[in-house]
């Protein structure tokens, strides 16, 4: 494809956009299908009287957010919330009379009007099964920017400035990582795209790849230019069959109109994407182990260095990053680094995407600024705590994050902040508990994940994990003594200090954090036998303190 | 190097093996392809028998215990037959915290098997699953399938009951 | 290596424990210590094997580093600071230990190794009087189908030595790790008993590479159960003269 031709396509799909004076949009992201929004696209779809055809447009698009209200459809500027097929027919006469009052979602809620899209300013509004929903939303736009005007040195420039950091979980900065690989050996290298969102209570990869597969396309090509690599992976999990489904379509239409393989934009530059599907292990989100899980090998990880960057890949010099970080690429080049740098705070810049799920009322996805603080998306844009209920943690960062209480709530959301609270953005699952949940059961929880996660090949993280896990079954059932939670204590630091990967490394960081904020909680299963949450059963009369 | 490459016997006539041998095709029967054929004889016949671990392995050229190895260590791959319909529990964050560990333990005690097992009668398989990334509709359960959203012990149960008749 | 770099090594200069010492280009860490009297504990490397990083024995503290590093993976760098001891590694490295003596039923007194055990002569050098874990210990089999060895899987480490030389230096690659963390064991072929495995040679390199009383040969009392391991440096290093 030309860029003339590219200009066209879009310009003809805009046009044509114009001419259906109405847009019914209704949300076939995962969430919104399970409560059955194809049936009600069907409906609508038949629903159209033939004059009615040829003004109106019924799309699938991707998701609006509001996950909890499913299905959403927005018809022109209006939302409905929780529509069912049998509304169709009021929905259609609502586009010649007054909206429909019962299904009306208020778009000006804050739980929208407090976000900033950057990411997803897509999500919700095209239909990711169509390229030139895309195109003409300004895709592949920057792809040829890179390509015509920029040298691959200038495009590092723009990320470096941009200010970028990995979206992943550590927060890397992704400039720096770029410019890495592209100094890397010549030769062969790779460009990995990592969407194995394995932390449990995380959707926004999943959501994004869904909603807007090409933007992540795009982001990858770009990336494959500003490091020389022509070929690029995505390795995403088996649990996500519509995103794959949709990723595989949009890299044949992507194809097809030459923005992806041989010399696009007729540049020497040739750009080839293929999927892997990960196969149900957690450990394959760090680096190394989805590396050797591509090359068709057990999913161990490997002692770093050497880095990816350097060695990665059957030896080469490979760029991975995640599904949100390559999404943000697209927009960095087309409006300037300064401009995303201009977002945010000092040290994280831009807008990051948070699953919110957990005892909150408005339970979906939402990108918000870097820099705003915890309570104002829990109560603000997340609507605060269903029940009256009282708050008392929220989870950030999966298995490797920590739980943060009440007191960090004005706390600013940025990477260094996180880390001082002993949690870590992760790749922003946040969930959000109430006084129904006991904080000793949500450690056990997730080390009992890291348990049956570990791929056990360094021995702190295979048998410490197990110990750990051990020693939290004794103090919720109410065996333990204090001489447990001293050993608790000394085997967390000794896990995170000795095992060979981020999984193992990270693994104590729920005990510890909970440890720090709700010591008490710990206290009162071992020396009350007493669950303050009411979660625990203990069996232990409280006299016996038994000892192992 | 294909010279030495004798192109791969199929185990029987069933025709799926074709669609196994057009996945290693893809990938010029490179021992990378591993994993990906894998998922294409998962795909075909539900599961990963003996058979089929000798033909892949053979065929990518990647020795038994390598291949064996691969298998057992990605949960996602199973080694017996999957029963009638399956039932996956989502044992994410999200669902945990609203009361996915009450829907797996009625379950359990309804079907007479633990997470991970097929009942007796090869009708249902029950399975937990780390994360569904639906946790906006939380606890979640996919029927064969289909996902389902605030799913209780009793609407699982229920849920279940309608397969057995 | 290209023959050029063989010929002219970059030196660097290091210290280890406060002394300062030379070392080539791309040596890593525990081969120079080694080389200049310094021993740091090791399970699942061996020389003349790829080393992999994983019993974490080895691990060392680099100044400026925070992390700890394995000295068997991490290469030399000009100007490097390593302390190979201290308090915080003599008390990691006991419970390393322990760990390992807590995961799968190792008692000395009852298995042909005793004394001649890689494990068991770490636990006395780094003084592990007891093992505060409680007992893991589940239920592994003993396979004695292979003609004249033995696998006792109650007594590996899990260190991957013997895949490793299969893999690297017979060529077989008859051993494997089947599953995960916890659940792992090392199998043979599609996990059948090792008499009946069909890419075993019979070589008998795993046997002598085990550092426990995992793999043994059968018929021979507790006194002859000495390892011969001399042979695999030997062998990569004659076939790298090739």
């Amino acid at each position: 494809m030309t860029p003339e031709e590219l200009q066209e396509q879009a310009e003809k799909r805009r046009a044509e956009q114009k001419d259906t004076p109405h847009q019914i949009r209704v949300c076939v992201a995962a969430g919104c299908i399970s409560t059955q929004s194809d049936q009600v696209k069907e409906a609508l779809v038949k629903g159209l009287s033939p004059e009615l055809q040829k003004t109106c447009q019924v799309n699938g698009v991707g998701c609006m957010g509001l996950c909890k209200e499913g299905p959403l459809v927005s018809v022109d500027d209006t939302l409905y919330k929780a529509v069912s097929a049998a509304d169709a027919p009021e929905l259609i006469n609502s586009l010649s009379q007054t909206p429909v009052q019962r299904l009306l979602c208020d778009s000006k809620a804050p739980f929208f009007s407090r976000q900033k899209k950057i990411v997803l300013e897509n999500s919700g509004k095209i239909n990711p099964e169509v390229i030139e929903d895309y195109i003409a939303a300004d895709g592949y736009v920057a792809l040829h920017k890179a390509l015509a005007e920029m040298t691959p040195l200038q495009v590092n420039e723009q990320v470096t400035i941009s200010g970028l950091r990995g979206r992943g979980g550590a927060g890397f900065p992704t400039g720096l990582k770029w410019s890495t690989v592209a100094k890397g050996a010549a030769g062969q290298k790779y460009v990995i795209c990592n969407a194995d969102e394995g932390d449990p209570g995380a959707f926004m990869d999943r959501s994004v790849l869904e909603s807007d597969p090409h933007r992540v396309l795009e982001g990858m090509a770009i990336a494959g230019y500003a490091v020389g690599a022509n070929q690029g992976y995505i390795y995403i999990r088996a649990e996500y069959p519509l995103a794959i489904q949709r990723l595989k379509l949009a890299i044949r239409q992507a194809e097809r109109l030459e923005l992806l393989g041989k010399n696009i934009f007729g540049t020497t530059f040739s750009f080839h994407v293929e999927l892997r599907i990960g196969a149900g292990a957690f450990v394959c989100g760090e680096e190394t182990a989805l590396i050797a899980s591509i090359e068709g090998k057990r999913g161990t990880p490997r002692p770093r260095p050497p880095f990816p960057a350097e060695s990665g890949l059957w030896g080469r010099p490979t760029l991975i990053n995640n599904v949100e970080t390559f999404a943000n690429i697209a927009p960095i080049l087309r409006n300037g680094g300064s401009w995303f740098a201009g977002i945010g705070t000092e040290k994280s810049k831009g807008t990051k995407v948070f699953a919110l799920a957990g005892k909150i009322t408005n339970t979906g996805l939402i990108e918000i600024p870097m820099g705003i603080t915890l309570r104002e998306i829990i109560f603000d844009i997340g609507g605060g705590i269903p029940d009256g209920r009282k708050f008392k943690a929220v989870q950030t960062g999966g298995p490797s994050g920590g739980c943060i209480p009440e007191q960090y709530l004005d706390m600013p959301i940025d990477y260094e902040s996180l880390a001082k609270a002993g949690s870590i953005m992760g790749s922003g699952g946040m969930i959000v508990m109430d006084d129904t949940s006991c904080m000793v059961d949500v450690a056990k929880f997730f080390m009992e994940f890291c348990m049956t996660e570990s791929c056990g090949k360094c021995v702190p993280c295979r048998v410490g994990t197990v110990q750990l896990h051990g020693l939290l079954c004794r103090i919720t059932d109410g065996t333990a003594t204090m001489d447990d939670l001293s050993q608790l204590e000394e085997l967390c630091d000794m896990v995170r200090s000795t095992s060979l990967c981020g999984l193992g490394q990270t693994a104590p960081n729920p005990v510890v954090s909970t440890l720090r904020y709700f010591k008490e909680e710990y206290l009162a299963h071992i020396q009350e036998k007493r669950c303050l949450a009411g979660v625990c059963k203990i069996t232990v009369p409280h006299a016996a303190g038994v000892s192992r | 190097m294909m010279a030495n490459h004798k192109l791969p016997v199929s185990p029987s006539d069933d025709k799926r093996w074709k669609l196994v041998d057009a996945t290693m095709r893809r990938h010029g029967y490179k021992s990378h392809a591993l994993i990906e054929t894998l998922h294409t004889v998962q795909e075909c016949f539900g599961y990963l028998d003996d058979v089929a671990l000798r033909f892949v392995s053979g065929s990518l050229h990647v020795p038994p215990s390598r291949a064996y190895g691969v298998v057992t260590f990605y949960h996602f791959f199973t080694m017996k037959p999957p029963g009638e319909h399956t039932c996956v529990v989502c044992m994410g964050t999200a669902c945990y915290i609203k009361g996915a560990k009450a829907v797996v333990d009625g379950l359990q005690s309804h079907l007479g098997v633990h997470a991970g097992e097929t009942t007796p009668d090869k009708k249902v398989s029950f399975l937990t699953a780390r994360c569904l990334g639906s946790c906006g509709l939380a606890p979640a359960v996919v029927f064969d399938g289909v996902m389902s959203g605030n799913v209780t012990a009793e609407k699982a149960v229920e849920r279940i009951e309608r397969w057995k008749q | 290596m290209s023959p050029l770099s063989t010929l002219t090594p970059r030196v660097k200069t290091l210290k280890i424990n406060g002394l300062d010492v030379s070392a080539s280009e791309g040596e890593k860490i525990l081969d120079v210590a080694r080389q200049n009297g310094i021993q740091i504990p090791t399970l699942c490397q061996l020389d003349g094997l790829t080393s992999v990083g994983a019993c974490r024995l080895c691990l060392v503290e680099v100044k400026g580093t925070p992390k700890l590093l394995p000295a068997c993976v991490t290469s030399v760098e000009e100007g490097m600071e390593v302390t190979t001891t201290s308090e915080r590694l003599v008390k990691y490295r006991q419970m390393i230990l322990e760990l390992l003596f807590s995961e799968r039923n190792h008692i000395c007194s009852v298995c042909v190794s005793n004394g001649h055990c890689d494990l068991q002569g770490m636990a006395q050098a780094h003084g592990m009087t007891h093992v505060r874990f409680p007992y893991l210990y589940p239920q592994q089999g003993v396979d004695a189908s292979h003609r004249r060895y033995v696998m006792d899987h109650n007594r590996c480490i899990l260190c991957a030595r013997c895949v490793r030389v299969c893999d690297e230096i017979e060529g077989a690659h008859t051993w494997d790790i089947q599953g995960r963390g916890g659940d792992a064991f090392v199998i043979t072929d599609f996990n059948q008993p090792w008499g009946e495995s069909q890419t075993c040679t019979s070589c008998g390199k795993c046997v002598q590479v085990c550092p426990t009383g995992a793999l043994s040969e059968k018929g021979k009392s507790v006194a002859e159960m000495t390892k011969k391991r001399e042979f695999v440096p030997y062998l990569t290093l004659m076939r790298e003269e090739l």
